[in-house]
């Protein structure tokens, strides 16, 4: 996106007067929106933003700094409201086209966006890999080209194969959100995880995050450990080594000194790993991991990584329990559990459509 | 035929021990005894290096079946772009290079193509499946000069044992792919910080490494010559190493790509690239692997016991390429880029100029035993072939793999600097590359 668009605010009439539109009706939460002092015209606010969002795409936390997480979880404070209104609609988006791609099965995440999308205002398509020209042997690239040359502005895709996003966002202009690629990353999973533990626990600078189970087939925890990393939590990695990635915990020393992801402490007991954690995190066991030979059988992950109400109790008083979902109740966390009331799994689904709409909303004012 | 003088070139031909300067005349598709007489046409090599024609023991030319990837044409043409005579085609073709009427097909048309010399490798089983030998004396009649299910290792223990005491009858060598499948299966790239950075399945180096141990035994045991084709880790050339310290017939190569690139390449991409890249370009069988393995090739090349060099040339089309990567063909394009990423080696320090020519020459052409097929071959001592190349070890230039001959435009080295240049290649007596304009456009657009 071309910053001095931004700074020059009156480039996009439509974005400049969705904030305000925003803004308007909801007084003091223009400030949340657009990241301003409070009073700040819209042309102030947008000079604002301009120095705090500058993707395109989003395709992982990886390349967020603290400024622009937060940026993006304020914004979603703004959602929130929006979404608590009689009439949940605002014409932030009016004349944009959002589609949603998915190579993959997907509930909350489509459901969530389309619903993101709609309530901005913008014209949702949803393009499925089954009964489209995907079917046909359609490659990705030349479905996206088509996309785009249809009008779609904002791209939404989940791909079962890591770093498809990536390929996406080469071959076209529009801006490509990813929804979960392979094992990737799951950047919006990610921010509403942020968003649920900030909004209960305020400041993550120094919470202590216990992530427990299929870490190596997993994009939520990728972009989990991104995500905290830098709020400044600390993330400890709890798994039977056979479902830990390769070369984890250990620093690569390279010459961009780059690492497989941010520091992690691997904590192979469970009882530890959650002893005087903040926030519980548990993940979806596949079931088709135990024909790998990765384990044995659910019965022994369940007994040894499962979250009972038992283990909970090690953790902090306030900890809170999450699941990304879909859940395997009795497998990786016991159903007590998942209706208790530390667990806020469902309102990590409801935060899903605020921080989706919040990430529309920040890439459409570009796109 | 007529004669052709190559004046005033540093003559390295590592097989006499020869680095000097010295003038080499071919006269009829041999090395003449004398360079002293006139010829009909001389090539000015003052400042060039010149050395025997190189040796490519490994390099798929996708013909016949895949024609949109590389024809036999154009891969010669790669070839000689890069400064090969001489191309060990690889049996992955379609059909499979599994019996005699493939063989001869091969042979005629690189005849035809009239640029550098193929030595076809026979399948070892049929259709490569794994399953059934093929009929390696036949196809040993027809020409194959070795056997390979190249792309697929043979992973059946019993059947690569008796593939190597079948072909020992042959005075023939089996090359294996090393890659355990069980192990192997589903990996994209190698297991390390890298894959898990990705989200990509990893194959570990063990996955090579139990097979490369597994045939070196096998050699042991059968008395047969097992070469290891592009070994690309640490253990695997440690396994090597104590073979033949026992005695075992095993041999090796390795390729360029694995002496410079790690897998990081498949995260950082060329130079300006963003990041992560999932360059599909860098993903390749095996795969690029941790700077330790990396370091250790490059260590056994300079101490022999990797014996050669092999491009493994794997050209794709673009759509091959152009895709996730987990759904990209594995394969580099390497005939045109071979030569100068193992210059990088002698650039820094750790390679003699003499054993990367050597590596290119009589090493590969050694270690199958080629001197039987083509008598000479890797030398220009006289009466050898008037197989050549002449090249600027010093010139420096962009990889672009548009300019490439090779229909495969797929290399993880586009955009990078590199130094040394072909500059002109003789297969059999006859001028086959002449990048004499070429080089001095290059020259003159930097000066320029």
């Amino acid at each position: 996106m071309a910053r001095d668009d931004l700074q020059t605010a009156p480039v996009n009439g439509a974005a400049r007067s969705s904030g305000a539109v925003i803004a308007a009706e909801h007084g003091t939460r223009s400030s949340a929106i657009a990241g301003a002092e409070p009073g700040a015209g819209a042309r102030g606010a947008a000079q604002a933003a301009a120095g705090r969002w500058l993707h395109h795409h989003v395709l992982d936390l990886d390349d967020f700094s603290r400024d622009e997480i937060e940026y993006v979880l304020e914004t979603t404070d703004a959602m929130r409201e929006v979404l608590a209104r009689d009439v949940p609609r605002v014409p932030a988006l009016r004349g944009t086209t959002v589609a949603t791609l998915f190579y993959e099965a997907s509930t909350r995440t489509r459901a969530s966006f389309e619903l993101a999308g709609k309530v901005l205002g913008a014209d949702v398509i949803n393009v499925s890999a089954s009964g489209s020209s995907v079917e046909k042997g359609e490659s990705l690239v030349d479905t996206v080209r088509t996309l785009r040359a249809i009008g779609v502005n904002i791209l939404v895709m989940r791909h079962k194969s890591s770093g498809a996003p990536y390929l996406a966002a080469a071959h076209t202009d529009a801006a490509v959100l990813n929804g979960g690629d392979g094992w990737h990353a799951h950047p919006t999973q990610a921010l509403l995880d942020l968003y649920t533990m900030q909004s209960r626990l305020g400041s993550l600078r120094g919470r202590r995050v216990a992530i427990v189970g299929d870490i190596a087939h997993s994009r939520v925890a990728r972009s989990d450990i991104w995500g905290l990393s830098v709020m400044g939590a600390e993330v400890v990695l709890c798994a039977p080594p056979t479902l830990l990635p390769a070369g984890l915990g250990r620093r690569v020393q390279t010459e961009q000194e780059e690492v497989a992801l941010p520091g992690v402490t691997i904590e192979p007991q469970i009882e530890r790993a959650l002893r005087g954690a903040d926030v519980v995190m548990t993940l979806r066991l596949q079931h088709e991991r135990m024909h790998s030979g990765l384990l044995p059988s659910l019965r022994e992950y369940s007994r040894r990584y499962g979250i009972t109400s038992e283990r909970v109790a090690l953790a902090a008083p306030h900890a809170l329990v999450m699941h990304p979902g879909p859940m395997n109740e009795g497998v990786e966390i016991a159903p007590d559990v998942a209706r208790s009331v530390q667990s806020v799994i469902e309102e990590q689904v409801t935060n899903g459509v605020a921080v989706r709409m919040a990430l529309l909303y920040l890439i459409g004012r570009g796109a | 035929m007529g004669s052709l003088l190559i004046h005033g070139a540093r003559l390295i031909d590592p097989a006499r021990g020869v680095d000097r300067v010295e003038d080499v005349r071919f006269v009829d598709g041999r090395v003449a005894a004398n360079a002293g007489e006139p010829a009909d046409r001389v090539l000015d090599g003052v400042g060039l290096v010149l050395a025997p024609g190189f040796v490519d023991l490994h390099c798929h030319l996708r013909e016949p079946g895949q024609e949109y990837k590389e024809t036999i044409h154009s891969g010669l043409a790669a070839a000689v772009h890069g400064g090969f005579t001489t191309v060990c085609a690889m049996p992955n073709t379609e059909p499979a290079t599994d019996n005699r009427s493939v063989v001869e097909y091969v042979l005629r048309t690189a005849r035809a193509a009239g640029l550098a010399r193929v030595l076809p490798i026979g399948a070892v089983t049929l259709g490569r499946s794994g399953k059934q030998l093929a009929e390696l004396a036949e196809l040993a009649e027809a020409g194959c000069v070795a056997f390979s299910d190249d792309g697929s290792p043979v992973a059946d223990a019993e059947l690569m044992r008796r593939a190597l005491e079948y072909a020992s009858g042959l005075g023939l060598a089996v090359i294996n792919h090393c890659e355990e499948p069980s192990l192997a299966k589903g990996g994209v790239m190698h297991e390390g910080w890298v894959c898990t950075r990705l989200g990509l399945k990893g194959q570990p180096a063990a996955a090579e490494e139990v097979m490369v141990a597994r045939d070196c035994q096998l050699a042991a045991l059968t008395g047969g010559h097992v070469h290891i084709a592009h070994v690309s880790t640490a253990g695997a050339i440690e396994a090597v190493l104590a073979a033949k310290a026992r005695g075992a017939q095993v041999t090796c190569e390795v390729t360029p790509h694995h002496l410079t690139l790690t897998d990081e390449a498949a995260l950082y991409g060329p130079p300006g690239s963003p990041v992560p890249a999932y360059d599909t370009a860098a993903r390749v069988n095996p795969p690029l692997r941790g700077t330790t393995d990396r370091y250790a090739c490059r260590l056994a090349l300079a101490d022999g016991t990797i014996d050669c060099v092999a491009t493994d040339h794997a050209p794709h089309a673009l759509t091959d390429k152009e895709c996730e990567f987990d759904q990209a063909a594995p394969g580099i394009s390497g005939l045109e880029t071979a030569l100068p990423l193992l210059l990088e080696l002698v650039q820094a320090g750790e390679l003699p100029l003499a054993r990367a020519v050597e590596a290119l020459t009589i090493a590969p052409a050694r270690a199958l035993g080629l001197d039987r097929f083509v008598p000479g071959i890797g030398t220009l001592a006289p009466g050898a072939p008037a197989d050549a190349v002449l090249f600027d070890p010093d010139a420096e230039w962009i990889v672009d793999p548009r300019e490439f001959a090779s229909l495969g435009k797929n290399t993880p080295f586009r955009g990078r600097r590199v130094r040394g240049r072909v500059i002109a290649t003789v297969c059999d007596g006859t001028l086959v590359y002449d990048g004499y304009e070429a080089a001095a456009a290059v020259t003159a657009g930097r000066s320029g």
